[in-house]
């Protein structure tokens, strides 16, 4: 143990008492980090990396919470050994800690002023005006803009990037030894991701805290990390120098994890892409405009807010086209009206020469069934209460002509073996399954209509890595196995790099740019475009020897 | 906020238009004033001058009218059982009820949130466990019964507290205790799931991370953002109160304007009836509006 370490978390076994067995969440593991150091815990979900850094903080209750074995030091103090007040005179002044959606773990009832405020006044650091004028100071600092008067603004009066801000703010107000982030960027888009990124390693820069990032994200672990830790199943499986780690993985797990990144290096990435020549045009899209009509304001000046706003695209048979966005582009809007969900204020979509917006409710119906859809939340999609195999087999039961009754059992086995799962899979509800599990039954359902075209909003942004890439892959495979066509909408640009045959880039609700996947990447023509590929984060040891 | 108050307030008039209506005539088909209030042996040309002079000798849908216009005038009517001005009669019973009403919803309120707080910050713990014990009591203990067995043992038997009536201050405590049963067990109830779900939210792990004091974390983050739906129910429940605690106010002698409001009807006092059915109506809507205002500055997610 150097004199610089601050923090040494040695063999802690954290348990979670349930109706039965107690569920082992963290099993033996052992870190330690330095003052201006950055520690990354890079695991999936479940993997136990945000209970052991919230053990840290003395977070966790217990019961159900059981910590079994274990010590953790701070600056050469066993933190287990101390009482409620000299705990709390750790958190907040000492060691601070970010989380992943500022908008649940601020309180939605106070100003984000007094928040700030009540590190100061509950630490003995100032109150009243003092405390009001050092809030500011940190807004301004942490870059929020005009901050004496955002400084009376509650929680949601605040954009995503600017709440993780004000978070910042509040666990950097008393310059703590260590600030812990849990997937601190995780709900933020691309761009946002990467100023907060940045903002946080200008801090750690000038206060010399030592940071430990809680991650799922490679591309943002190896932008951040000076070591690394990757943890599996509650275990440490791999520990080292970052780069070391990401350029020669000795676990296999990690092996997995480096392999499955989307946009690792482009040669040796598995090309996803449709190989056919793409057919006829099956989806036209031409002016499709969506306004909404906002409320008045004070004096009666109404506003348009336009949301998609006049774009023409086509899509082929056996084609994929990725639409790539941020929130707030207009790219979900597009889905929504394409099936039917949202009425467009102008223009028109031509599907096997036919109008989408004049169909009558019967050729609707025919319509849906040619176009389905995948979410991004597949457990939100699906009712709980119903088997996997009525959750399939419903379309046959609104569609009638598809398939006679007596052929249903078989055919969801077929399918659930289409997607890879299992025939006996069809007995059980979509909560005995994972989030990677129940995307393939959203898929399987998509398909037991026979539909021509596959609208996937986000279809694999809420999944782990190593997830995502099977997913996608399943899709690849399907596309070749049944001439399907593909509308695939993300925020993420890696993910589709190697899917899309063609991509389209939106903002504001118009496309920026559109163009051969390939083309797109390699040299891409407008600003936004090419601020969103950069805007994927760089492994720091690359961008430190520049 | 100006515009939704001016809705709020042309909805309340047509609810309270439409209550008068019917009250109106429901009340006249308890049956005719007169077999009440004129002996037995009365000739009919006496109940038919006894009708006249009350204007009971018009068509009923004329006497609707009638009414209606008086209204405009803001002349409610005569008392028929105390000839004055059946809404100066209202108006006198009326604050005997918001008295024993604000003190019962006030006290039972910060109890129940005092309470209810306790018990979610250590749940499963045998403060918990006494407290949901005593407000499931509480909430589904029959107040007449509680009365009459509190009569019964603290002014009959112990002789300590008067049967009923009004005057000292230990007039107060029984029917106050009475009225305060329900609402407080309702509300401990309300307070501690909403004060258990506050507990687990995710601001309350940032407030831990910040190293608040635990009193802090409880009344200062969790209370706070619990408040919401107490207020819904205590809302509700104090509407009941103004609304005049019929049983309670009987059974205590206390002469609020539920007591009023059972007397007239059982003397076919139309008028006082309808004064009364008024005052709650008009005391309920501003109520309502007081409790919509509450939320805004409870939670500025709220704007009108």
């Amino acid at each position: 143990m150097s004199n610089a370490t601050i923090l040494k978390v040695e063999g802690l076994t954290v348990d979670f008492l349930s109706d039965d067995e107690p569920l082992r969440a963290v099993n033996d593991v052992s870190f330690h980090v330095s003052r201006g150091e950055t520690l990354v815990i890079l695991g999936e979900s479940g993997s136990g990396k945000s209970v052991s850094t919230s053990t840290v903080m003395d977070l966790i209750d217990c019961p159900p919470g059981d910590i079994v074995a274990g010590s953790c030091y701070f600056d050469g103090v066993e933190l287990s050994g101390l009482g409620a007040e000299a705990r709390r005179a750790i958190n907040g002044r000492r060691i601070a800690m970010i989380f992943q959606d500022p908008l649940a773990y601020l309180n939605p009832v106070y100003t984000v002023g007094r928040q700030i405020e009540e590190v100061y006044e509950s630490h003995g650091e100032g109150t009243g005006k003092n405390a009001r004028a050092k809030t500011i100071e940190l807004l301004r600092r942490v870059g929020i803009p005009e901050p004496e008067n955002r400084v009376e603004f509650y929680p949601h009066q605040f954009s995503g990037g600017q709440r993780q801000r004000v978070m910042i703010a509040m666990a950097i107000a008393l310059k703590p030894d260590i600030l812990i982030a849990d997937e601190p960027t995780t709900a933020l888009d691309v761009s946002v991701q990467a100023q907060i990124l940045d903002l946080l390693r200008d801090l750690q820069r000038e206060t010399g805290m030592a940071l430990i990032m809680i991650t799922h994200d490679l591309e943002v672990a190896a932008s951040m990390a000076d070591r690394i830790i990757v943890m599996n199943g509650g275990k440490v499986v791999e520990t080292g120098i970052a780069k070391a780690v990401f350029s020669n993985p000795q676990h296999a797990y990690t092996r997995r994890l480096i392999a499955a990144l989307p946009h690792g290096n482009a040669a040796e990435a598995p090309n996803r892409r449709s190989t056919a020549i793409a057919g006829e045009t099956l989806l036209k899209v031409e002016h499709l405009t969506k306004h909404y009509e906002l409320a008045s304001g004070a004096f009666g000046s109404k506003r348009t807010f336009k949301a998609v706003d006049d774009i023409s695209f086509e899509v082929r048979r056996g084609e994929t086209l990725g639409i790539v966005g941020e929130s707030g582009s207009g790219k979900s809007s597009v889905a929504r009206m394409l099936l039917g969900l949202n009425a467009p204020s102008a223009g028109k979509a031509v599907f096997a020469g036919e109008n989408i917006f004049d169909m009558n409710e019967k050729r609707l119906m025919a319509f849906r069934r040619k176009v389905q859809m995948v979410f991004q939340d597949p457990y939100g999609s699906m009712n709980p209460r119903m088997r996997v195999y009525s959750i399939i087999s419903e379309p046959w039961v609104i569609h009638r002509d598809i398939l006679p009754k007596n052929r249903w059992k078989a055919r969801v086995a077929e399918l659930l073996e289409l997607v890879g799962l299992l025939p006996e899979h069809a007995e059980r509800y979509p909560h005995q399954f994972s989030g990677g599990q129940r995307q393939r039954i959203a898929i399987a359902r998509a398909l037991a209509s026979e539909p021509e075209l596959i609208v996937c909003d986000e279809a694999v942004s809420a999944l782990d890595v190593s997830i995502q890439a099977q997913v996608i892959d399943l899709l690849a495979d399907l596309r070749t196995r049944l001439g399907l066509s593909y509308i695939f909408i993300t925020h993420d640009l890696p993910i589709v790099r190697h899917f899309a045959d063609r991509i389209m880039v939106m903002k504001d609700g118009r496309i920026v740019e559109e163009g051969q996947t390939a083309a797109l990447f390699g040299a891409p023509r407008h600003d936004y475009t090419q601020s969103l590929l950069q805007a994927v984060p760089k492994p720091k040891w690359l961008t430190q020897a520049q | 906020m100006i515009t939704y108050l001016g809705r709020r307030a042309f909805h309340s008039i047509l609810s309270v238009i439409g209550l008068l209506t019917l009250v109106f005539f429901l009340t006249r088909l308890t049956g005719d004033p007169s077999a009440l209030y004129l002996p037995l042996d009365s000739t009919a040309e006496a109940r038919a001058a006894f009708a006249r002079l009350n204007g009971l000798d018009q068509p009923i849908h004329w006497q609707f009218v009638e009414y209606l216009r008086d209204l405009l005038q803001l002349d409610f009517g005569e008392s028929l059982r105390q000839n004055r001005s059946a809404m100066q009669v209202a108006l006198e019973a009326f604050p005997e009820t918001l008295k024993l009403a604000v003190v019962a919803i006030t006290l039972s309120t910060a109890l129940a949130i005092l309470v209810g707080s306790l018990a979610a910050a250590r749940p499963g713990s045998m403060f918990d466990r006494v407290a949901s014990l005593v407000s499931l009591a509480g909430a589904s203990a029959p107040d007449f019964w509680v009365a009459i067995v509190g009569i019964l043992v603290f002014a009959v038997g112990l002789g300590v507290l008067p049967t009923s009536g009004t005057g000292s201050w230990a007039h107060w405590i029984m029917p106050t205790f009475v009225l305060m049963l329900r609402p407080f067990g309702l509300l401990v109830q309300v307070v501690r799931g909403t004060m258990l779900s506050a507990l687990a939210s995710p601001y309350i792990k940032t407030a831990r991370a910040k190293g608040l004091p635990r009193q802090k974390i409880i009344f200062g983050h969790a209370l706070r953002n619990s408040l919401l739906p107490v207020v819904t129910v205590a809302g509700d429940l104090a509407t009941s109160l103004v609304n005049g605690a019929v049983v309670v106010e009987s059974i205590f002698g206390w002469p609020g304007i539920g007591k009023l409001m059972i007397d007239s009807i059982i003397q076919r006092d139309f008028a006082v009836v309808q004064s009364t059915i008024l005052v709650t109506a008009t005391a309920i809507f501003i109520l309502n509006i007081a409790i919509d205002l509450l939320y805004a500055v409870l939670d500025p997610r709220i704007r009108y």
